[in-house]
């Protein structure tokens, strides 16, 4: 992938910005995320939540589940691909998907190395904890972050601790002294000109989501406040009541995430939300996957 | 005395935008629901992002009468990518249609998906090597009366301006170079 094509997919991201990305299993569920203004939709078989109930082992969709998707929905479709597995990579590429989710939701193919996400043409978002992860993520090729939380729980709680402390790391490193620099790449595993770039501008180099458990308005408007710049939910809205008058609540709530008289309304009447499992109670941790 | 400009918020990459006016020394503040409009301003831009969430919550937000009105009453325009989708009379290949003001005709995602996105140089208006990044941008598949055409690739119009109204394929805002941003700043809001 050369400068230009790198730039290109960071832009895309841009693009994305104050939205919301949905996980979608058909391409029905595509067109109520659409319609509900969905910025993108992720194309997945089953959604984190099933995934977890179903246990096993969790791969790329089907590419002709994945078409469907794509023919049914004028807006991006991303897909996700286990960690490592260029293999799954290279044909979301020949499918021309319009980003790669280089996801811990699926089970990891490889337990030590991710994907050189150089050598692709699409733009690739890829979870993350902490500061280190997320430069780690960039250095590999990453045009996009997104917070990894604790997939399909409704559980917000991971999700606002990894964004506290990559915004907290953030602000340290943008305080530090410049000689301190070469110390923090050395801390946090990443390269220096990663950290300088950290230090200088107070962000990371690509747009930041929040991913994990969001499952409502409320929800979405405690993560754009945290300093998310947008949205992802995955089983939130599949798995409750009404997911499309649920969808369109949460994207008009992270457009006005700062006034919470409309948020409250957005909150009103939405149906069951899902039901949510606690930390405590899962058997597979998925943020532990990849570091 | 400092213009000021307001940037629809509502989706997209508005911060970017922001930036640049700034750094022309114009004076933003974000439009993302009704009442931001009782401010006073002096001209709009419409940011890139997606067309299909911007032009739903222009309506749910109750923005959408309010914003057309001003435009046909001849409120300067800065509209990019999605911003040109909205603007446009027409949409080729999209049974939606939003503020209609631009008389032309669009195709959305005109060179395929983010496969096809890509970087040029161009003229824009009388100025040289203006960088232009398309990022699943549409194209300007005709324009009518009372358009003119500030800018082309291959032959096909990606740039067009008719009265106040100034609309791109592309993204100015994405990049270093300011120049789009002070000529619609001295040329149509300050009408030099």
């Amino acid at each position: 992938m050369d400068a230009t094509q790198a730039e290109l997919n960071r832009n895309l991201a841009q693009m994305l910005k104050g939205g919301v990305i949905m996980d979608v299993t058909t391409p029905e569920q595509a067109r109520i995320a659409e319609d509900a203004g969905a910025c993108a939709v992720m194309a997945l078989e089953r959604i984190p939540a099933d995934i977890r109930a179903a246990g096993g082992v969790s791969r790329m969709s089907d590419p002709e589940m994945i078409k469907g998707i794509q023919e049914a929905v004028s807006i991006p479709v991303m897909a996700k691909c286990r960690i490592g597995h260029f293999a799954e990579a290279q044909i979301l590429q020949a499918i021309e998907i319009d980003y790669i989710d280089e996801s811990e939701v699926l089970s990891p193919a490889d337990d030590l190395y991710h994907i050189n996400k150089h050598e692709f043409k699409v733009p690739f978002v890829c979870g993350a904890r902490d500061l280190g992860e997320a430069l780690r993520r960039i250095q590999e090729g990453a045009a996009m972050i997104r917070t990894k939380g604790e997939p399909g729980t409704g559980d917000v709680v991971q999700a606002v601790r990894h964004m506290r402390k990559m915004n907290a790391e953030i602000r340290r490193v943008a305080n530090m002294r410049e000689d301190e620099l070469f110390e923090a790449a050395k801390e946090l595993a990443v390269s220096y000109d990663l950290i300088r770039y950290v230090h200088d501008n107070g962000k990371l180099p690509v747009v930041n989501f929040a991913a994990g458990g969001v499952a409502t308005p409320a929800d979405a408007s405690l993560m754009m406040q945290l300093g998310a710049e947008g949205v992802f939910v995955g089983s939130g809205i599949f798995k409750s009541g009404d997911p499309a008058k649920r969808a369109k609540a949460i994207v008009k709530a992270v457009t006005n995430y700062q006034d919470a008289a409309m948020v409250a309304e957005l909150s009103c009447g939405l149906g069951e939300a899902m039901v949510g499992i606690n930390p405590e109670e899962i058997r597979i941790i998925m943020e532990e996957r990849g570091k | 005395m400092k213009k000021r400009v307001a940037v629809l918020a509502l989706q997209g990459d508005f911060a970017e935008h922001e930036d640049s006016l700034r750094k022309c020394g114009a004076e933003t503040f974000q439009i993302r629901q009704k009442a931001d409009l009782e401010q006073q301003f002096d001209a709009l831009v419409i940011p890139g992002g997606e067309s299909t969430v911007i032009g739903k919550l222009l309506r749910e937000l109750d923005l959408f009468a309010p914003l057309q009105e001003k435009i046909r009453n001849g409120l300067p325009v800065l509209a990019t990518c999605a911003g040109l989708i909205l603007l446009a009379d027409k949409i080729e290949n999209d049974s939606k249609e939003h503020f209609r003001t631009l008389n032309v005709t669009v195709k959305r995602n005109a060179y395929g998906r983010q496969l096809g996105s890509f970087c040029t140089t161009g003229k824009f208006a009388d100025m040289e090597n203006v960088p232009m990044s398309f990022i699943r941008a549409p194209s300007i598949e005709s324009a009518g009366t009372g358009v003119t055409v500030l800018s082309e690739f291959n032959g096909k119009a990606t740039a067009v301006m008719q009265g106040k109204q100034v609309a791109l394929a592309y993204h100015p805002e994405l990049l270093e170079d300011c120049r789009i941003y002070q000529w619609f700043l001295d040329c149509i809001v300050s009408g030099k």
